[in-house]
């Protein structure tokens, strides 16, 4: 029965216990000097100086992935947990992409992943799906910012298929950080650009574009916004008054991402949420934003002083 | 062995070497440091070998406490350790974090007059001696009897795997986090219960066969139908109970305020204490609030003296004799200087300007008739509301089982605490085939009672595959 269709994977979930003479399962990455890990990067693209693409092996998170989940990393033995969005998944080949930006030491530390390297630790999926939080016809439209486009990617691909009509807008700072255009382009019905410098698309910001597409009258069911957080509740307020339902990606502190330390707390609508089990889709409209913003700065000295440390102790 | 003759001899209780508490504030290292041959036997010749064997009755997994006490008496800990193991896997385990005082200790007839004998102590020892020993080869049993899945890797799962691994099952184990032992690494502290004894433990379990799969979680990652289907014969739930509670009182997602369970993890499986040189890091204030009475309260409040804080202040609603926490922690935290606000209750966690706890507003309470549980209920004094000047607040108020499981496996029945509905002697659930027990099943519980349960489905188990 072992090592059949998808189970082949089995052996290979991996186990730091191999240290302790444990028989459980293969090599780990921090034994074999990098030369064998898991969860294995089989593509890394660099996206934008910042921003890296990586296609990893992980046949058992693959199986059942869907948008809007997403997935917890370890980079290495001492590292610390954090959450990234499932940009796509291939249940064939058993991969999951994820795309990260550099904001720390973390997403720094992963962004140096180079191909045949690997994750220490890699969970999921998590979160709940988008899918059924979507309409299923009329006018959507996605707005994606930063590292924002890739988790609004794989959303947009499933309302194009049910047959809504897809108006994309992503934006940037400036065109060399613009990510996955041509991907969006293809699950779109119209991609609409933004930045903040003009050097591409509109001159401006996402959210002036989404209002000309209100201001213009046509009819939009659904807004989704992924991005940073001050993108996210600037949607909110653009949506708010013509009462448009808008989605958006919450992504506070986690720690475990299963529901058991709360550290992912927010307020949805007067009421405490864990956006790793609730989420971590939530009505824009019903999101205390500033409380978010706050929260996510609770570590922001300590985060300060653990890159500079690594950077001034060029440990790897 | 019963034949041999002996005299108890009369003397008081050997005292615990530990770590002085000015010392031990600054570091995580365990604070007892375990008793010496000499001072093991010393404290083996108090027991009075009586009859009436009461001391096994107080053990939820029935040690043979007599026999173990004996054999060190002889100085043969060897023997005594494989004593120990017969009825208990975890003994270097549970002689640090059982609560003795309620179980075998507590129906000691030494404890009539003076001290009971320090049979937790004892079984600690003997279980440390061992490990010195290296007497960790244990050989590995062959597997052909069927295949079952462990889900948890606490106490409770640990004890189930190596029983069935023992009865020659294939037995694997799930685990949600990227390290195995549930609560025992991510809430106890390193100071408390030392996290390579833990490793060592499980590792024995790997030796013997057991597979151990990390960063699986049961429901997302694959379902426990999923298991059934995949060929597992039987499956076994040790989820534990996970889900934090809060008060639902005004400032709790203020910056500053935890859950003891994020506190903890950060601390102990994620080591924050060595921030920067591991990445995670935790806020500790200079006065910290610990809300709540029992171990979790005690663990957090002690953590939180030692990454820092100048003041550690336990808040319990009722009085000190309620605590749920083991006397043992309660002295050593208060030894460590922690102050016990009793018959004290939050009603608001105020914030600065910037959004981080300032303050903590406390309702002074009194005890009225007794509810539910026996104990005498509190009751808040009107009007003697005051504020706690704090900077960082950990709610340890209690925790209840993940609904992960119960959510994504059809037939499985929960009751109305989230708690899974499984038959008390087998663990055996409303789902055939599906067994749970620990804290999945009780709610918040001890060690030993989740190893016990662990052990009962493990037996209940063998039974049904045998029976086909
Ligand atoms: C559900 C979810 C999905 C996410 N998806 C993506 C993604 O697809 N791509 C991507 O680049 N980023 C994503 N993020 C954000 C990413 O997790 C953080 O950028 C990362 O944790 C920062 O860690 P760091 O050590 O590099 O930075 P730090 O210097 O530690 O922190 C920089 C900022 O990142 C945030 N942060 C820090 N630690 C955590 C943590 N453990 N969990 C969450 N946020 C944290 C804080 O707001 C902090 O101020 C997601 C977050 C969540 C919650
Ligand atoms: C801080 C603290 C201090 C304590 N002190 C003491 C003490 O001194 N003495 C004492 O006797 N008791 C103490 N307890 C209680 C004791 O630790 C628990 O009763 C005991 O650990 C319960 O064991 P368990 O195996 O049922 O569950 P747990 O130890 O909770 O283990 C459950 C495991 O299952 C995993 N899991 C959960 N859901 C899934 C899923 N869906 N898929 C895969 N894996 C999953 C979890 O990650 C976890 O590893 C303490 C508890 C805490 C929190
Ligand atoms: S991340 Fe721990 S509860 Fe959500």
């Amino acid at each position: 029965m072992a090592g059949t269709g998808p189970f082949e994977g089995w052996d290979t979930v991996r186990c730091p216990y191999k240290r302790f003479g444990g028989s459980v399962c293969l090599l780990t990455s921090h034994e074999m000097g990098d030369q064998i890990s898991m969860y294995r990067i089989v593509e890394r693209r660099d996206l934008t100086p910042v921003t890296k693409l990586f296609r990893v092996e992980a046949p058992l998170v693959a199986r059942k992935a869907q948008a809007g989940q997403f997935v917890i990393v370890r980079v290495r033995e001492q590292g610390e947990r954090i959450p990234l969005t499932i940009a796509a998944f291939d249940r064939e080949a058993g991969t999951i992409t994820v795309v990260v930006q550099e904001v720390g030491l973390t997403s720094a530390l992963v962004c140096r992943l180079q191909e045949g390297e690997g994750f220490f630790d890699f969970v999921g999926p998590l979160g709940r799906p988008a899918e059924p939080l979507l309409v299923g016809e009329g006018r959507v439209v996605t707005v994606g910012g930063g590292f924002g486009v890739a988790p609004v990617l794989p959303i947009a691909a499933i309302l194009r298929e049910r047959g809504v009509h897809v108006t994309s807008i992503i934006g940037a700072r400036t065109q060399d950080l613009l990510i996955l255009e041509e991907e969006m382009a293809a699950v779109s019905d119209e991609l609409l650009v933004a930045t903040d410098d003009g050097s591409r698309g509109t001159h401006g910001f996402v959210t002036d574009v989404l209002r000309r597409l209100i201001d213009e009258g046509s009819r939009i069911d659904q807004v989704i916004a992924i991005g940073p957080m001050a993108m996210m509740r600037a949607v909110a307020e653009v949506t708010r008054a013509p009462g448009i339902p808008t989605l958006v990606s919450v992504d506070p502190i986690m720690v475990d991402g299963t529901g058991m330390c709360g550290a992912c707390r927010l307020t949805v609508a007067g009421k405490v949420k864990f956006a790793c089990v609730d989420g971590p889709l939530f009505d824009a409209h019903q999101v205390d934003f500033d409380e978010q913003l706050r929260r996510g700065k609770m570590y922001a000295d300590d985060e300060k002083r653990a890159l500079h440390a690594w950077r001034c102790g060029g440990v790897t | 062995m019963a034949e041999e003759k002996f005299r108890p001899v009369k003397r008081p209780r050997v005292p615990m070497p530990e770590q002085d508490p000015r010392e031990r504030i600054g570091n995580f290292r365990e604070v007892p440091f375990g008793y010496t041959p000499e001072m093991a036997v010393q404290e083996a010749e108090r027991c009075l070998g009586c009859k009436t064997r009461e001391c096994v009755a107080g053990c939820p997994v029935e040690v043979d406490i007599p026999g173990m006490v004996a054999l060190i008496r002889q100085g043969k800990f060897i023997e005594a350790y494989r004593v120990v193991r017969q009825t208990n896997s975890l003994p270097a385990i549970c002689g640090r974090v059982c609560p003795q005082e309620e179980q075998c200790e507590v129906r000691c007839l030494l404890g009539k007059k003076g001290e009971p004998l320090a049979i937790g102590r004892l079984e600690r020892f003997v279980a440390d001696y061992a490990m010195q020993q290296g007497l960790a080869a244990i050989e590995r049993p062959a597997c052909s009897n069927g295949r079952v899945a462990i889900v948890g890797s606490g106490p409770a799962g640990l004890t189930a795997a190596g029983d069935l691994v023992k009865l020659g099952y294939q037995v694997t184990i799930f685990e949600a986090l990227h390290a195995p032992g549930g609560v025992l690494m991510y809430g106890i502290p390193e100071f408390r219960l030392p996290k390579a004894i833990v490793q060592a433990e499980v590792d024995l379990l790997l030796a013997m066969g057991v597979k151990l799969c990390l960063n699986v979680v049961v429901g997302r990652t694959i379902t426990v139908d999923e298991l059934v289907a995949e060929g597992y014969q039987a499956v076994f739930l040790g989820t534990g109970a996970g889900l934090p509670m809060f008060m639902d009182i005004p400032g709790e997602t203020l910056n500053g305020v935890y859950s003891a369970n994020e506190f903890l993890t950060r601390t102990n499986l994620m080591k924050a204490y060595l921030f920067p040189e591991h990445d995670t890091p935790i806020k500790v204030g200079r006065r910290v609030a610990v809300v709540g009475g029992g171990n979790v309260a005690m663990d957090a409040v002690r953590c939180a003296i030692r990454l820092g804080a100048e003041e550690g202040i336990i808040v319990y609603r009722r009085s000190e004799a309620e605590m749920p926490a083991r006397k043992e922690e309660i002295h050593h935290a208060a030894d460590e200087g922690v102050i016990f606000r009793t018959l004290t209750n939050p009603v608001r966690i105020v914030g600065d300007e910037r959004g981080w706890v300032k303050g903590l507003e406390c309702i002074r309470m009194e005890l009225g008739e007794p509810d539910a549980s026996g104990r005498r209920r509190p009751i808040p004094i009107p009007g003697s509301e005051f504020m706690m000047e704090v900077d960082t607040v950990v709610m340890a108020l209690g925790t209840s089982p993940n609904p992960i499981i119960h959510q994504t496996t059809p037939g499985l029945e929960a009751n109305r605490r989230g708690c899974i509905v499984a038959d008390e002697e087998t663990g055996l659930t409303t789902r055939p085939g599906v067994y749970a027990g620990g804290d999945a099943v009780t709610g918040a519980a001890t060690v030993i009672l989740a190893m016990g349960a662990g052990k009962r489905a493990a037996a209940a188990i063998h039974r049904q595959l045998q029976e086909g």
